[in-house]
């Protein structure tokens, strides 16, 4: 008995299947994106609006409030909209730090062997989480820190100024009603990284929580027994073995206050959208503002997202 | 060689038709924008809905102003209705967008006519005639003791985002070579209310927005206006170049208002006028004004007493003003510029021929 063994035909063969499945979605998305992008060009071209980027090199003929790099009206359009994306990645990068370092301190407090702490830290995610973040810097800006007082009654310390123009250190002066200083922070910057970092902080405090939680118990047992303190213990043991787990849902969170950054317009912050805001008014054109704004954010986060995916190698169990 | 020539010659053939294609669309008396609010039954206007004495919504839930007027108008002249309005309220960032993606059928919203605005490399609007003749001011506490612009040097100072005012601001205070420092806000309310918080010792605007702004202040009479006029604009209803038609019948439609209050028709009187206008055939400029003779409104796509229309609807440019932003407004504002020119302002209509 001879059972002659068959070539099923190719488009039944396991190893074709999956590329031709692939390839069918693939032409899929390549059509409706050609529709979409040929639409585009047609109506826009029927209206006169084809891509143009010769108007980033004209002046741009508006004041900023604050910019670390040299900014006045006389500068082209493309230095106002880099003044912008410093400011925000300005406001990024505090953010990411600040709501880190808050993040983790409420994630652990949940683990706290004192109550209050712990129910504390509970309530703080509850309530932060479940109140829209528009609102959170609204109030924020217009009601706390628009409340300080402002000139001559601003709070005093050496060196320091807390006015409601902003935080100013380093010898402040009060020129004309106004408060002068080399180094200073706005209240609308300030404003705008407290909302930030205290509504991601409370994302990041269920993230740390849930990578503590993950942890065997017997870790924390088998380390007492070994008689490490119990902030030992999360620093050495259960930290570093969170921190798998940790990462990954950082990321997502990173990148969502980069995102949450674009608010800023809400509380007055010169930010890349408020800059991108009044180039469009002034120079009309949409589709090419969009998309420096669509593609300046899609680096930022991408970048983002390739220095966690890094950190998350380095912390990944290595198996030998 | 021969599949070449056939070709170039199906070239032209092609062009041809589309040309043929577009004057059907464009010519005539029928604008596609018209024939489009016919069909829907309503005329959507964008408006800015936050600013009392332009478009404002009342305690009843009503728009009133006089932007909202211009809607209402042109929902007369075309619908023959001024209720079949559908207001969309929109930012001073969104309307171009808003109109030129034909959301929005006309933006009757305090917007200032410019060359870039108004040209086909820039937004490509097609403005309708002046409704309010403006000019950008400054609003400061009366405590501040700041009386003129040079006193704002180093100072901190509100602007709405995406607006004129901006750019004005910036140009003059590099005229003065003063620095200061811009805050910007995406709304109005944002940006009088970072104002009322004292972030900033001024707030600038047009001279009407702020004043209208002023009547909801908890205590109006500590605000002063400077008096730096740092701009001129014009506030102009706006529809969009591709449609001639619609924009020649909005246009007409302002007239009609400026012209009634010229001639002395009235909500009030225009019955009478008429009347009289269709009694005395010597009476030859009404009776072409209100379409008794003659087919000025169908040259427009309009009804032929598409005039009786809109000053039954809103009244005369004169009335429209005294009732929304006059010295019997909350807004206590003088005529100014937009006096008749008989009585020396610049509301002037072409003739109605």
């Amino acid at each position: 008995m001879t059972s002659r063994f068959q070539i099923p035909p190719w488009w039944r063969n396991r190893r074709y299947l999956p590329w031709l499945v692939q390839g069918a979605v693939a032409l899929v998305i390549a059509v409706v994106v050609a529709f979409l992008l040929t639409n585009l060009l047609l109506n826009l071209t029927a209206r006169g609006l084809l891509l143009s980027w010769s108007w980033l090199g004209q002046p741009a003929g508006f004041d900023l409030a604050e910019t670390i790099l040299p900014f006045d009206a006389s500068l082209p359009y493309w230095r106002a909209m880099l003044a912008g994306l410093v400011n925000t990645l300005r406001v990024v990068i505090a953010g990411l730090v600040g709501a880190t370092v808050l993040g983790t301190l409420i994630g652990t407090a949940s683990f706290s062997s004192n109550g209050l702490l712990r129910r504390l830290a509970r309530v703080y995610v509850e309530v932060i989480r479940n109140i829209p973040l528009l609102l959170q810097l609204i109030f924020w800006y217009f009601v706390v820190f628009l409340a300080l007082p402002n000139g001559r009654d601003a709070l005093q310390l050496p060196g320091i100024v807390l006015a409601k123009s902003g935080l100013f250190l380093g010898s402040p002066e009060l020129v004309d009603g106004v408060w002068q200083a080399p180094l200073r922070f706005t209240v609308e910057f300030g404003a705008l990284l407290t909302g930030l970092v205290v509504y991601t902080a409370a994302f990041i405090a269920e993230v740390v929580r849930g990578g503590i939680a993950s942890v065997p118990k017997g870790q924390w047992e088998a380390a007492t027994s070994l008689g490490f303190s119990p902030l030992l213990t999360l620093q050495r043991i259960v930290l570093p073995q969170a921190l798998r787990v940790i990462v990954p849902g950082l990321n997502t969170q990173y990148i969502s206050l980069a995102k949450n950054s674009s608010l800023a317009v809400a509380c007055g912050f010169t930010d890349l959208y408020s800059v991108s805001e009044t180039t469009l008014n002034q120079t009309g054109r949409a589709i090419e503002v969009m998309l420096i704004l669509l593609g300046s954010y899609l680096v930022i986060d991408l970048v983002i997202s390739a220095l966690m995916n890094g950190l998350n190698g380095l912390v990944q169990l290595r198996e030998r | 060689m021969v599949l070449l020539h056939r070709f170039t010659a199906v070239v032209p053939l092609i062009a041809s038709l589309a040309l043929v294609g577009c004057a059907g669309d464009g010519g005539g008396v029928q604008s596609q924008k018209m024939a489009a609010i016919k069909a829907r039954g309503s005329l959507i206007c964008g408006v800015d809905g936050k600013l009392p004495g332009f478009s404002f919504v009342g305690p009843d839930g009503r728009y009133s102003g006089l932007d909202v007027d211009i809607c209402k108008a042109t929902a007369a002249a075309v619908l023959s209705d001024p209720a079949k309005v559908t207001y969309r309220d929109l930012s001073a960032t969104e309307r171009f967008a808003a109109l030129s993606s034909g959301e929005v059928d006309l933006l009757s919203r305090n917007t200032t006519m410019t060359l870039s605005r108004d040209a086909p490399g820039g937004n490509a609007l097609a403005f309708a005639p002046t409704t309010f003749f403006d000019g950008q001011a400054v609003m400061v506490p009366a405590t501040s003791g700041i009386r003129s612009l040079k006193d704002l040097a180093g100072k901190p100072i509100c602007v709405e985002t995406g607006t004129s005012t901006e750019l004005n601001l910036a140009d003059r205070m590099r005229e003065l070579n003063a620095t200061y420092t811009p805050l910007k806000f995406q709304s109005g309310d944002q940006t009088f209310a970072a104002y009322l918080q004292g972030r900033c010792v001024a707030v600038t605007s047009d001279r009407s927005q702020l004043a209208a702004k002023r009547t909801g202040f908890p205590n109006p009479a500590e605000h002063l206006l400077l008096p730096d006029m740092l701009s001129k604009e014009p506030l102009n209803p706006a529809t969009i170049n591709a449609d001639p038609a619609w924009a020649d019948a909005v246009r007409w439609v302002v007239y009609s208002l400026i012209q009634a209050e010229e001639l002395g028709v009235t909500a009030a009187n225009i019955d009478a006028k008429v009347a009289e206008a269709k009694a005395n055939k010597n009476l030859a400029q009404l009776r072409r004004f209100f379409g008794v003779e003659g087919d000025l409104g169908k040259q427009l796509g309009l009804p032929a007493d598409f005039v009786v229309r809109t000053v039954k609807a809103v009244g005369n440019y004169g009335e429209m003003f005294e009732r929304n932003v006059g010295t019997g407004s909350p807004l206590k504002l003088e005529r100014g510029m937009n006096q008749q020119w008989r009585q020396g302002g610049l509301m002037y209509s072409p003739p109605f021929l």
